[in-house]
C-alpha cells in the first residue's frame, strides 16, 4: 500500500495510456493492413468473377493447361510452412529459442521453396500475360499472392536473424507472434487462389 | 463474431478450418466443377457460422475492478451527472459527504443524442455540459469546497473509468433523473458501476421539475 502510495506520488507527465480495446496496437495495426490486403486481394477476384463468370471466358482457355499437380505440392510446401512457424511460437512461449530458431528457419527455406517453385511454374507454363483475359488474371492473382509471399518471407528473415541473435524469449516474443498471423493470412489467400485459379 | 486474426493462435485454428473447407470442395469439383461451386459457398457459409457462434476469448470473464487510490490523509470525492449537475438533492448530499479537506471531482458527461453521436456531432453537447458544470463548480466552490469539473465521455461508464485514472477517489456519487426518467438507470448505470468499480457508491436521485415546481410556490 505504502508503495503503490510512493508511485503515486513518484509519477511525473501524462497518465499512463489506456486502451480501451483489449487488441493490442501492434495486433490492431496488423489487423488493419491485413483488413487492407483482404480488400486488395477482394478487388482482384472481382476481375477473375467478370472474367470467367460475366464474359464466359473459358478457363483455362484452349490450348493452354495449368499445371495442378505442381501447385498442388506448392500448395502442400505453404501449409506445411504454417504448421512450422506455428510450431516456432509455441516452442517460444515454452522458452525453447532452438526450437523457435529452427521452426522459423523451416518455415524460410519452404517460403522460399514456394517462391521458386512458382517462378519455375511461370517459365515453363506456356503462356504469357498478352495471351487474353485468363492469362492475365492469372498472372495478376498467383503473382499478387507471391508479392506477398516475398514480403512475408522479408519479415521471416527479420525474424530469423532475430532470434538467432536471442531477441525473443518466454515473456517476450510478440515480433513472432505478428509476423505468424501475417503469415497464416498468405497461406490462407493461398489456399482460395488454388482453389479458384486451379481447382474450381 | 469473433476475429480470426486476433491473434497467432486464432489465426492458426482459421486455417486448419480453411483446409478442411478446402479439401471439402476439391473433393466435391473433382466429382463435378458445379458441385464444387455449391461445396464453395456452403464451407464459406460454414466458417461465417463457425466465426459469428464462437465465444469471443475472455467475454465470460467478469469485469476487471478498477480501485482508485488517494494520497493518505486525503478525502476524495467523484460526483458524475447529467443534467441533475445542478441539482438541490445532489448539493445537500454533496454537503453531507464533504468533510474540510474534501476533494471534489465532478465530471459531466456529454449527452448528444443517438444521431449526434454517430455523427461525432459533440461540440453542442460538450458545450451545454461544460456550462452545467461551471454553474455546479462555482456554486460548490462558494460553500468552501475544493472542487474541480470535468466534461467526461457520453458513455457514463468510460467516463469515470477515465476520471478515476487521474483522480485517484474513496467514493463515488452517482445523480441521475427518477426512475422512468432516466437513461442511466434504464442502463443500470449504478449495478454496472458496482461491478466494475471497488469504490462506495452513493446514488442521488435528482427530481428537477419538483425542485422547479417547489421554487415556484416557494415551499
Amino acid at each position: 500500500m505504502a508503495a503503490a502510495h510512493a508511485e503515486h506520488l513518484e509519477h511525473h507527465g501524462p497518465p499512463a495510456p489506456h486502451y480501451s480495446s483489449r487488441i493490442t496496437p501492434g495486433v490492431l495495426g496488423m489487423f488493419l493492413f491485413i483488413a487492407s490486403e483482404v480488400m486488395l486481394f477482394g478487388s482482384f477476384f472481382t476481375a477473375y468473377f467478370f472474367v470467367r463468370v460475366v464474359n464466359g471466358v473459358p478457363w483455362p482457355t484452349p490450348p493452354f493447361h495449368l499445371p495442378i499437380f505442381v501447385a498442388f505440392i506448392n500448395t502442400c510446401i505453404l501449409v506445411t510452412s504454417s504448421f512450422t512457424v506455428h510450431w516456432a511460437l509455441q516452442s517460444i512461449k515454452r522458452g525453447n529459442v532452438w526450437g523457435l530458431r529452427a521452426g522459423l528457419l523451416l518455415t524460410f527455406l519452404m517460403g522460399l521453396s514456394f517462391l521458386i517453385t512458382q517462378a519455375i511454374e511461370y517459365s515453363r507454363i506456356g503462356f504469357n500475360t498478352g495471351d487474353g483475359a485468363f492469362a492475365t488474371i492469372f498472372f495478376c492473382l498467383t503473382g499478387l499472392h507471391g508479392a506477398h509471399v516475398f514480403v512475408g518471407l522479408s519479415i521471416l528473415l527479420f525474424m530469423t536473424i532475430r532470434a538467432f541473435r536471442g531477441h525473443f524469449s518466454a515473456e517476450h516474443h510478440h515480433g513472432v507472434e505478428i509476423g505468424g498471423i501475417y503469415w497464416h493470412f498468405v497461406d490462407v489467400m493461398w489456399i482460395i487462389v488454388y482453389l479458384t485459379v486451379y481447382i474450381l | 463474431m469473433r476475429n480470426p486474426l486476433r491473434s497467432e493462435a486464432e489465426a492458426f485454428r482459421f486455417l486448419m478450418a480453411t483446409i478442411v473447407g478446402a479439401l471439402v470442395i476439391a473433393g466435391a469439383a473433382y466429382v463435378n466443377r458445379w458441385l464444387g461451386v455449391a461445396a464453395a459457398v456452403i464451407a464459406v457459409g460454414g466458417i461465417l457460422w463457425w466465426l459469428r457462434d464462437e465465444p469471443i476469448p475472455g467475454s465470460a470473464d467478469p469485469p476487471r475492478k478498477i480501485a482508485a487510490e488517494t494520497p493518505p490523509g486525503t478525502h476524495r470525492v467523484l460526483v458524475v451527472a447529467n443534467e441533475t449537475v445542478g441539482g438541490q438533492a445532489l448539493l445537500e448530499t454533496l454537503g453531507r459527504i464533504a468533510q474540510p479537506g474534501t476533494e471534489l471531482l465532478v465530471v459531466a458527461p456529454a449527452l448528444p443524442s443517438r444521431v449526434r453521436h454517430w455523427a461525432s456531432d459533440v461540440d453542442g453537447a460538450r458545450a451545454d455540459a461544460e456550462r452545467r458544470l461551471q454553474e455546479t463548480v462555482s456554486h460548490l466552490g462558494s460553500t468552501g469546497l475544493t472542487v474541480r469539473g470535468e466534461v467526461g465521455d457520453d458513455d457514463p461508464l468510460l467516463a469515470i473509468a477515465d476520471a478515476l485514472r487521474t483522480f485517484g477517489a474513496d467514493e463515488i456519487v452517482i445523480s441521475t433523473h427518477p426512475e422512468g426518467r432516466s437513461r442511466w438507470l434504464e442502463q443500470d448505470l449504478v449495478g454496472k458501476a458496482a461491478q466494475r468499480f471497488a469504490l462506495p457508491i452513493t446514488h442521488v436521485v435528482v427530481d428537477l421539475d419538483a425542485e422547479s415546481s417547489r421554487a415556484s410556490t416557494g415551499t
